[in-house]
């Protein structure tokens, strides 16, 4: 090929095909005459001499640059018999390499050498004048071209004035070679470069995209500056979770095969990602394998019973995995510790209001602002670890390969306050809730107690899978259940028609927050002090109704609707095959719970953002009145103002007894008197 | 593509992805190019899958199709403006039924507007729901299409992906629809624009603020936005790649919750 870097010869102008007559930059003082490009010039002639220098370049109007921007062939002439008096004969490098630029118009040439009547005719090339006798001048299109000049052979390249010509080539280049003061881009940098591509490449319809090309060069010349440091960034954020993911496939040297005492606590991740992919729902394989993995590594570090892969909640920032384990009872232990502190402060606390409401009555000298007789409703304790809606303790992590976090046990207030509130998860567990009522925690809390109203609302399992562990305790006992070994798996038509076929296993949440009601009253007892209080109390314990809810191991199907709506929507994962599809669930309260059966298997998962559907939208919860500021009894009672008329006959009938008693005064006195 | 999509997201079951791959080519004489799945809608009883063609001048209207089974299509007439204006008033899940009748008794009451028919086919919110989730949440990356002189859209054949630090902003994601807030730029914005390029709304003046959820899923290989006005449309693109696009998997309901919720 032949074609040089940028370099600055002007030999490498030769990359410069032949075939491009306008579009070419350049200063070329007209009045130095280039010589054709020696490799085919595309009028068919073979280099000649030009005649005439400044026509081709006046034609295309090309700036010199700095000065003259347009030419006219007097001043061209002019100029060119200037610097024909400074020419020296003589060999130039590389002159014979120019670009041609005979390529103008032919008329405009031959005007030129008309007007040539250079006097130095022995430097500047003999030109023939029309009508000599001669069969010329040819045109440059003519192949005779050049021909008729005596001096000069068709194979000759040389150009008399040399020194003239490398003057001006000289200023092109250092035109071309002119920094912009925007991008430190030259020209000729610039268009080798794009050259240089469109040579590489060979794109169709060059011509058509050559301003698309060179865009890309440009682009493609910072990118290249940059290089290294955008490698750099490259390589963080994706080199880092590769390298968490990798950790996970990691197996520990140290691990020793404990016996397991049971049934395994790892669960089947894969085949359960493999019925649920039979319904459509699901992570792809890799994230599934991950979680498996990630699972592990809980199982490991925690002493996990059993566990199960709950499902995925999503976040605006970051994604939550779940996981739903039953730990050992070391844990156990630990949590009902705290619960027990937790009432005992509670109780202290009351202690301390009782005994600032004594030391206020000493102090009733000094006048200080009513102590508040506010007393906040009697927190409901929340239910024990292992029990109710703290039956399971869920794990948490953003992506498989971070550290699992455990969620702390959830408390009836905050179930109680999140059915009121609908936020999104932002993906921070320690990210606080802004929102009215005040969720009393924070994400993680918040998070937990959705966990805990989509378990309650949307675990369930095929029919007589479960069965009570004592049939003869009371439904209220009914915590504890147990597999049926009887269990004959009905077969999946029958599990779609029905939603007799499925039942909850996981106890209802009643509107206090609890799974099983509980007095609030009961645990102030200790606490009060005043016999009042105590009084009343017991009135209002009394008004206060158990609430109690469907019990556990209810049937699907008596599940409320919204509005027209059916609680859940049963399908089967193909209607094609009907002897190896499955039994499929989608709860429409809870979008995104889903629940499979097929033969003895099924599982539950939750794909979704963690919100109940309501076909309402959602009104948040009006601030509660305004506190009354006093008792409204004998002592103080409001009454409407006086209006004027009332307040000038009070006054009317003040003065009037005042003037009586004033007569009955004087009367006295003069009664003294005498 | 595509596959990276249905990676991202919940999958159509095994079965419907086979039936899809099968079915999607022979709307060729419908679409006058392979259709490509848009999304599914879920009704209570059913779910509607929708497919839509596209031809080579992306600001034309796009003919969209819909099936119940992924093999049947049935193609669907763009909406009118009463259509969209009337489906906007009606809530709650879709049916599942495409005959089933919406009664517009209640609505009309409500609302000022005097509809002609007393009902509306669910056929009929279905066009108006897929127009209006296109119109308001369907996005493409800065640079996937370039606008001629003339006015038509086309792919942009130079399109090489956003790169990860342009991925992770806002400012290059377009809607694809008309464009609203455009003119109401200032002349120094619209100094950096590039007209060929620049020439749709982006996410950035979304309002309200925060209704996009980016993140990076994957190892940071594919980045993902999932509107929160239109809960269940998912944009998915590879950056530095060409891969890009958007489907819908979700109950067809706009959240009109959002600001309460962020």
């Amino acid at each position: 090929r032949g074609v040089p870097g940028p370099g600055r010869t002007p030999g490498s102008l030769r990359a410069l095909t032949p075939g491009c007559a306008a579009g070419r930059a350049g200063a070329w003082p007209p009045a130095v005459r280039i010589q054709p490009l020696r490799c085919s010039p595309p009028s068919g002639t073979p280099h000649q001499p030009p005649p005439a220098g400044p026509a081709p370049w006046d034609s295309q109007q090309i700036r010199r640059g700095s000065e003259q921007p347009h030419q006219d062939p007097q001043q061209a002439q002019d100029q060119r018999e200037s610097a024909g008096q400074t020419r020296v004969r003589g060999q130039a490098p590389g002159q014979s390499q120019s670009p041609a630029q005979h390529l103008g118009h032919p008329r405009r040439a031959a005007q030129a050498a008309e007007q040539l009547q250079v006097p130095q005719l022995n430097l500047s090339p003999p030109v023939r004048h029309r009508g000599q006798g001669t069969h010329g001048p040819y045109q440059p299109h003519e192949p005779g071209y050049g021909l008729d000049q005596p001096e000069f052979s068709p194979y000759e390249d040389e150009i008399p004035d040399p020194k003239a010509r490398m003057l001006a080539i000289q200023n092109a280049k250092a035109y071309l070679l002119k920094t912009s003061t925007k991008s430190g881009l030259n020209l000729y940098d610039h268009l080798a470069r794009v050259i240089t591509k469109i040579l590489d490449e060979q794109p169709e319809n060059t011509a058509d995209i050559i301003e698309n090309i060179s865009k890309d060069v440009k682009w493609a010349q910072f990118r290249k500056k940059m290089d290294t440091l955008r490698d750099e960034h490259l390589i963080l954020p994706t080199y880092e979770a590769a390298e968490k993911c990798k950790a996970l496939f990691v197996k520990d040297s140290g691990e020793e095969e404990e016996e397991i005492v049971g049934p395994p606590p790892l669960p089947n991740v894969m085949e359960t990602a493999f019925y649920f992919e039979q319904a459509g729902i699901g992570l792809n394989k890799d994230e599934s394998y991950c979680i498996f993995l990630s699972l592990k590594n809980l199982v490991n570090v925690q002493p996990i019973l059993t566990c199960r892969f709950w499902g995925k909640i999503l976040g605006l920032e970051m994604n939550y995995i779940i996981a739903e384990t039953q730990v050992r009872e070391v844990e156990d232990q630990e949590g009902g510790e705290t619960g027990h502190e937790r009432e005992e402060i509670y109780e202290e606390g009351e202690r301390e209001m009782d005994e600032g409401e004594e030391e206020g009555e000493e102090k009733e000298k000094r006048d200080e602002p009513p102590k508040s007789t506010y007393k906040p409703p009697p927190e409901i304790p929340r239910e024990e670890n292992g029990a109710g809606t703290n039956k399971y303790v869920y794990f948490v992590c953003n992506e498989p390969g971070k550290p699992w976090v455990k969620l702390p046990p959830v408390t009836p207030a905050q179930i109680v306050c999140a059915r009121k509130i609908k936020k999104f998860f932002t993906g921070r567990l320690d990210a606080p809730v802004v929102s009215f009522p005040p969720f009393p925690g924070n994400e993680a809390n918040y998070l937990r107690a959705q966990i805990a109203r989509i378990s309650a609302g949307t675990h369930v399992s095929p029919t007589g899978f479960y069965q009570f562990a004592n049939e003869d305790e009371e439904e209220e006992e009914g915590d504890a259940y147990e597999e049926n070994p009887d269990f004959e798996p009905p077969p999946v038509a029958e599990m779609l028609e029905s939603l007799a076929a499925w039942a909850h296993h996981v106890k209802i949440i009643l509107k206090q927050g609890r799974c099983v009601w509980i007095n609030p009253q009961k645990s102030d007892e200790n606490a009060e002090e005043e016999e009042e209080e105590e009084e009343e109390k017991d009135e209002e314990g009394e008004g206060q109704q158990e609430e109690t809810g469907p019990p556990l191991l209810t049937l699907i199907s008596e599940d409320a609707g919204i509005k027209s709506i059916p609680a859940w929507t049963a399908q089967a994962s193909t209607n094609l095959i009907p002897e190896y599809c499955i039994a499929i669930l989608q709860s429409n309260r809870w979008p995104g719970a889903y629940a499979f059966a097929s033969g003895r298997k099924f599982d539950n998962i939750y794909f979704g953002w963690g919100h109940k559907y309501s076909p309402e939208n959602h009104s948040p919860a009006l601030p509660p009145p305004a506190q009354a500021e006093y008792p409204i009894g004998s002592e103080i009672t409001e009454t409407v103002d006086p209006t004027v008329e009332e307040e000038m006959a009070f006054k009317a009938a003040q003065e009037e007894a005042l003037a009586g008693d004033d007569e009955e005064e004087g009367e006295e006195d003069e009664g003294d008197d005498e | 593509g595509d596959a990276e999509a249905m990676e991202a997201l919940s999958l159509p079951r095994a079965g419907r992805r086979a039936a899809l791959s099968a079915s999607l080519p022979l709307l060729q004489p419908t679409t006058a190019s392979s259709g490509s799945v848009w999304g599914c809608i879920q009704g209570v009883r059913g779910a509607y899958y929708i497919a839509e063609g596209l031809g080579p001048d992306r600001a034309a209207a796009r003919s969209r199709l819909y099936s119940l089974n992924c093999l049947d299509w049935s193609l669907l007439t763009p909406a009118t403006k009463e259509m969209l204006a009337l489906a906007e008033q009606l809530q709650g899940r879709f049916q599942g039924d495409p005959s089933f009748e919406y009664d517009l008794a209640e609505v009309n009451a409500e609302a000022s507007i005097v509809s002609p028919q007393p009902v509306m086919k669910e056929e009929a919110r279905l066009i108006a729901t897929i127009e209006q989730i296109d119109k308001e949440v369907g996005i493409v990356p800065r640079g996937a299409f370039v606008k001629t002189p003339l006015g038509s859209v086309h792919e942009n054949r130079h399109f090489e992906g956003l790169s990860l630090a342009e991925a992770k902003k806002l400012s290059s994601y377009f809607h694809f629809t008309k464009p609203v807030n455009l003119k109401n730029k200032t002349l120094l914005e619209k100094a950096d624009l590039d007209p060929s390029i620049d020439f749709l709304d982006s996410l950035e003046h979304d309002i309200p603020r925060g209704s996009w959820s980016i993140q990076l899923e994957k190892g940071g290989t594919v980045v993902v936005l999932r509107s929160l006005l239109w809960l269940g449309l998912t944009f998915y693109h590879v950056p530095m790649t060409k891969q890009f696009g958007y489907v819908y998997f979700g109950t067809g309901e706009k959240n009109l919750d959002l600001p309460f919720m962020l």
